[in-house]
Order: C-alpha cells, then structure tokens, then sequence
C-alpha cells in the first residue's frame, strides 16, 4: 500500500535509468543516510547510550563498513562474474601493505591518494592472479585463488621490504589526515569509511547495471553462451579481477590503516577470506545491498554470541563462547544455504514485496 | 658414486625419503577427499575437521580407558569409539545437511562443507577440549639408519613415519578391495559414475553418501592416528587439509591411486625445494610451494595425473 512500484510515472529516460526509479526507495535511502551521516554523530555528540562512548563505532561500526566495503569488492567477482575466489583476504592484505610502503616511502602523499595507489597495487596483483580464470572455473579455480592466498602470506612474512624490515613483521599506520582533517576519535573514523563505503557502492552498484556488470553476469550465467553473443571472456573476467581487487585492496587498507592501525601478517590469513566469502554468500550474491546485510550478520553474530549468555547471566567461559560462535557460525551458514540460498538480500526482497501488498495480501 | 660427493647423495636421500614419509600423511587426508568427491562430488573441505574431530575422540577416549583396562583393549575401545562417533557425524552430515542440498551447485555445496568444518570444529573442541593432546597408539617412533653400507653414516629416518607409510598402503589396498570387490563399493561406483543412473537400477543415493562419509571418517581416524602420534592432537591438523587440496588437483580428483601419488610427488617436492631452493629466496617456501605446483598442472593438465577428464574448461 505504502510501497508500490506502480504509479510513477516517468517521462524522462533518465528517471527511468536511475537507481532507484521508485519514489519510496529514494525517500527510503536518503533518510538511511541522513540518519547515518547526521543523526549517530548527534546521538553520540549529545550521549544517548548506544551512541555514547567509543564501543559502538570502534567494536562494530568501524569493522562492518570496511567488511561490507570488502564484500562488495568480492561480490563484483563471486556474485557478478562468477568467478570463485579464496584469495580475498590476500588481496586485502596487499592493499594495506601498498598503502603502508606508500606512507613510508613517499611522506607526503595525502591520505586518499594513498588508499588509491593500495588500491591499484591490489588490482595490478589481481590481474596477474586472475590469469589461470581464463583457462579453468569453478572449484579448480577456488584452488588456483587459494594459492595466491599462501603465497602472499608468506610474502608478507618473508620479504623484508613489504614490511619495511620490522623484524617482527608488524607495522604501525601514520596518523589519518585527509585535507587537513585529523580523523582522530572513532567517531571521526565511522564518518570517513562510511562516505568511503557509500561511494563505493553507488560506484559499484552503477557498474554492474551498465555494459561491463551485464558482461559479468552474462559470463556468470553461462560462459559459452556469453562468447557467442560477443562478450569476450577473457576481457571481462580480467576486469572484474581488476576491479574486484582494487576494492578488496582499498579495503584492506581501510582495515589496516582505520581500523586496526597497527598489524601483522596474520591479519589477512586464510581465514579473512573465509569470512569475506561467507559475508557475500549469507547477504546474497550478486547484491550489493546484500553486501551490507551480510556484514552487519557476521560481523554481529559472534558479538551476540558472546554478549547473550552474560545478558542472561549465564557463566560461560572464553574457550566455549569461541566454540560456540563457531558451531552457531558453521550451523547458520548450513541453514543459509538450505533455506535462502541466494541470502539476506532476498530476504529483503521478500520483505519488500510483501509490504507493496499490505495490508490487502490475497 | 658417479663422480658426485657421497655426503650430498645421502643428505639429497634423507631429504627426500623424509619428503616421501610425510607426502605419505597428506595422501592419508587426501584419500579422505577423492572417496566424497568420487561418490557424491562435493569438494569436501570438511576432511581436515574429521581429522581433528576423529583424532580428538581418539586421544580422548583412549587417555580415559588406558587407566582402567589393558592397553591393547583400550586402544580397540577407543577406536570403535571414533568409528561410532565419525558414522554418527556421516548420518547427521547426509541427513541434515547433503539430503537437502541435492540439485545445488557445487559452490553451494563445497560452501556447505565449510560450514560442517566449522560446526565440527566448534562441537568437537567442545566436547574434548583445545588442548594439544600427545597420542601414543603403541607405534615405534625410535630413528632408524638404513643404508649404512652405501653411505657413511647411513640413511636417517624415522620409524613411526615407516609405520605410517605401511598403514596407508594397507589402507589403500582395503578401499581398493571394497570399491573392486564388495557390492557395496560397486553400488558407490555406479553412483560416481552417474547419479541418475545408479538412481534408476535402484541405489539409494542417501545411503551411499551415507557410506561413503563413513568411510571417509574411517580413513580420517588412521590420518588422525599417525598424524597424532606424530605432531600431537591440535587444532592445527585442520590445515592439513589445506595441504591435502593441492595433493588431489596433483594426483587428479577421482583416483585414489592419484591420492597416494600426488601426496608422495607433493611431500617430496616441497621438502625438497625448502631445502635446495628456500634459501636462495627466503625460506618458508613450504607453505605455498604445494600450491604452485597444483597451479601449474591446473594450467597444463586440468584432470590431474590420473584423474578421468571431467574439468570443464574455459
């Protein structure tokens, strides 16, 4: 009743060409910002409890934004080109050892300069790893990926100048300043990665509806098919290597750089990738909004798992909370994958649907 | 010996049985993998979370009974005890999660072994706890010096990766009977063959993934056994399944033959490169050497040494 597709009517191709061709949605996506860019810094400004203090943004905000960031890069290549990859949690790691080099190495360079030229080094990385997807597919590939994933990892830990010869291998970011702004308090920070993320999914969201997302998904659903209309696979699965990698390397610098600030290789081990397929598997395939969602679920439900048994008083030691956020994890992934194959994002379809027929359903 | 230094040839000797022995313990996981893969195709990453699971129930049971009756008797105990417990976990696996993911992708289906991985791993530490346990099944782990004749000094190796080696040729030799020579195995290669077909002369699918798991959590026990009484019941033998990956694009994904194989050509190749190449760039080179090496038979022969040609290429 409230959200209907029918009655707008557009008399311009670009109303029809918009993201969001429906009114309520546009209303929708703008009180969602407005909300995240103006009213949670207020709340924490002004002390309402869940804003106050630091925990919300440095335990959740902060890590969901640049996770959902992350899962939108690996999306564009799982979800839209259809190319398996377990090697996400590598390329993160290239980014924020590029952006690293590049914050030693040349001082001067402004901050978002620097997110950038991480972001090309993970692409330039990507594309030589993506190279064995024009020849094999599907679970042969995931192997393939998974072997630029050891490799890095050792890269990181055994080649002295990508960590700048710290002994330990671990490293600090400098201080963030972007034009001349200190992004000092975690408040600060949610405030920079969320106009990074929002960028970033507007960036990504417009390209696979344009030439380059509909080759994707063209090789995606069926890559003979796909060359016989005249998608060069080659071409477009190397793009979305490129692009995908350069999201996961702006990403991965965002984590390093913003989020933990100082780091060691492990940070972007095996199971980072894990986690990065799993967000982009529970939040949808092939959705960016999903990207978000799934965040917001791994990234939420080992905090819950934690946090539920004190809630309710019930002592329970470390060891069996990590067990138990394991179990809980390993079992929603099964039911995932059972009952919504194609994730939250559907869910939410779902939920819109039902409400364009609220509250007449027949 | 052939103008070379006598000294070098067994040193190259020692480092290559010792790659040999434990290419033998990645062919014991990998083993694991290509008997799923043959009957049901899922990629099954969950095989390194049997191992643990497996290996934990072992050392658990076995440390519990070993006060109270004799040491052979709780080592029979202790086993059908990790056998019961791996042919529960193959019951619950086929019951609630494979019966309902028939018809899916096998992305969809390699993603939910991961989430059994983690299921396993969460219950099973559990249930026994996250220590590292020391496992003694009663194996031989003294040195030994073979060859002494040949070379001054002789040959180092170690006896209980020999046992170990013996327990997976026998392995190999019992699967190869079941699968040859039981009707069970054959119902399990008419399924791997084809499924609708096997379907339509009437196997039930459900019961042959339930059996293959089984058996898969059989051989997960022995890898469990010797990998235990080698490197101690942890977490870490997880990842071994992570080695175990490249061993099967090696060996090819449907031969069991190929498992032994391409674990041999794995352990030895990656000892030998950490030891000839590591320094010149590093060190460490272990970690991903077993990678590129799949790699590049992934890029010249995608079927593997002798897996049957399915791949579909691009």
């Amino acid at each position: 009743m409230f959200y209907r597709e029918a009655g707008h009517f557009h008399d311009q191709y670009r109303e029809d060409m918009a993201i969001f061709p429906i009114r309520e949605d546009r209303i929708g996506i703008r009180a969602l910002l407005a909300i995240a860019f103006v009213a949670v810094p207020l709340l924490h400004v002004a002390g309402v409890p869940p804003f106050a203090g630091d925990y919300l943004f440095s335990a959740v905000l902060i890590p969901l934004l640049i996770l959902a960031t992350a899962g939108i890069g690996l999306n564009l290549l799982v979800g839209y080109c259809g190319q398996i990859s377990l090697g996400a949690g590598a390329f993160m790691g290239v980014g924020a050892y590029a952006a690293y080099n590049v914050a030693v190495h040349l001082p001067g360079m402004p901050l978002i300069a620097t997110f950038l030229l991480a972001g090309l080094a993970s692409a330039v990385v990507g594309l030589a790893f993506g190279v064995p997807s024009l020849r094999i597919k599907g679970l042969y590939l995931a192997v393939a990926t998974l072997a630029a994933q050891f490799f890095l990892d050792w890269a990181f830990l055994r080649v002295g100048w990508i960590t700048n010869y710290s002994p330990s291998g671990s490293v600090t970011a400098p201080a963030l300043i972007v034009a001349g702004w200190h992004v000092d308090t975690p408040m600060e920070r949610y405030l920079l990665l969320l106009a990074i993320a929002a960028l970033v999914a507007f960036g990504a969201s417009n390209l696979v509806r344009g030439n380059l997302g509909r080759q994707w998904m063209a090789i995606r659903d069926m890559d003979i098919a796909a060359e016989i209309i005249g998608i060069r696979p080659m071409q477009s699965k190397l793009t979305a290597f490129a692009i995908s990698s350069f999201i996961l390397g702006l990403a991965g610098a965002l984590w390093a750089f913003v989020n933990l600030r100082s780091w060691e290789p492990y940070a972007f081990s095996i199971d980072r990738s894990f986690q990065l397929l799993f967000l982009v598997i529970i939040g949808g395939l092939g959705s960016i909004i999903g990207c978000f969602l799934g965040a917001a679920f791994i990234w939420l439900l080992p905090l819950a798992v934690e946090s539920i048994p004190r809630w309710l008083s019930i002592p329970i030691s470390a060891d069996a909370a990590s067990n138990l956020t394991l179990g809980v994890f390993g079992g929603l992934i099964l039911l995932t994958l059972i009952y919504e194959p194609h994730g939250l994002a559907r869910i939410w379809a779902t939920a819109k649907h039902k409400l364009r027929r609220w509250p007449f359903p027949y | 010996m052939f103008g070379l230094d006598p000294a070098k040839v067994a040193f190259f000797a020692e480092v290559l049985a010792s790659g040999l022995l434990s290419g033998v313990l990645y062919a014991l996981v990998a083993l694991g993998f290509v008997l799923i893969f043959k009957a049901s195709g899922v990629f099954n990453f969950a095989q390194g979370a049997m191992v643990l699971v497996a290996g934990l129930a072992l050392v658990r049971a076995l440390g519990w009974l070993e006060t109270r009756v004799p040491f052979w008797l709780a080592l029979m105990l202790a086993i059908a005890f990790s056998g019961a417990l791996m042919t529960g976990i193959a019951w619950a696996v086929e019951r609630f999660a494979l019966r309902k993911l028939v018809n899916q992708t096998a992305l969809t289906l390699f993603m939910a072994t991961i989430g059994i991985t983690f299921v396993l791993e969460g219950l099973g530490q559990q249930l026994f706890g996250a220590q590292v346990y020391k496992l003694d099944i009663g194996l031989p782990r003294d040195s030994l010096f073979v060859l002494e004749s040949v070379f001054d000094g002789g040959i180092l190796l170690n006896q209980l990766d020999l046992w170990s080696a013996v327990l997976a040729a026998l392995l190999v030799v019992a699967l190869a009977l079941f699968f040859q020579r039981t009707q069970v195995g054959r119902a399990l290669r008419a399924v791997a063959d084809d499924h609708a077909a096997a379907q339509s002369v009437g196997i039930p699918l459900t019961w042959v993934w339930f059996i293959v798991w089984m058996v898969a959590g059989f051989v997960a026990i022995a890898a469990a056994a010797v990998w235990g009484s080698k490197v101690g019941v942890q977490f870490s033998l997880v990842y071994v399944a992570l080695k175990a990956l490249p061993v099967i694009i090696v060996g090819g994904l449907t031969s069991l033959p190929g498992a032994i194989i391409g674990g041999l050509l794995i352990g030895a190749g990656e000892k030998l490169a950490e030891v000839y190449l590591g320094p010149a760039i590093g060190g460490g080179i272990e970690h991903w050497f077993a990678y590129a090496v799949a790699l590049m038979v992934l890029l010249v022969r995608p079927q593997g040494l002798f897996g049957d040609r399915i791949i579909e290429r691009v």
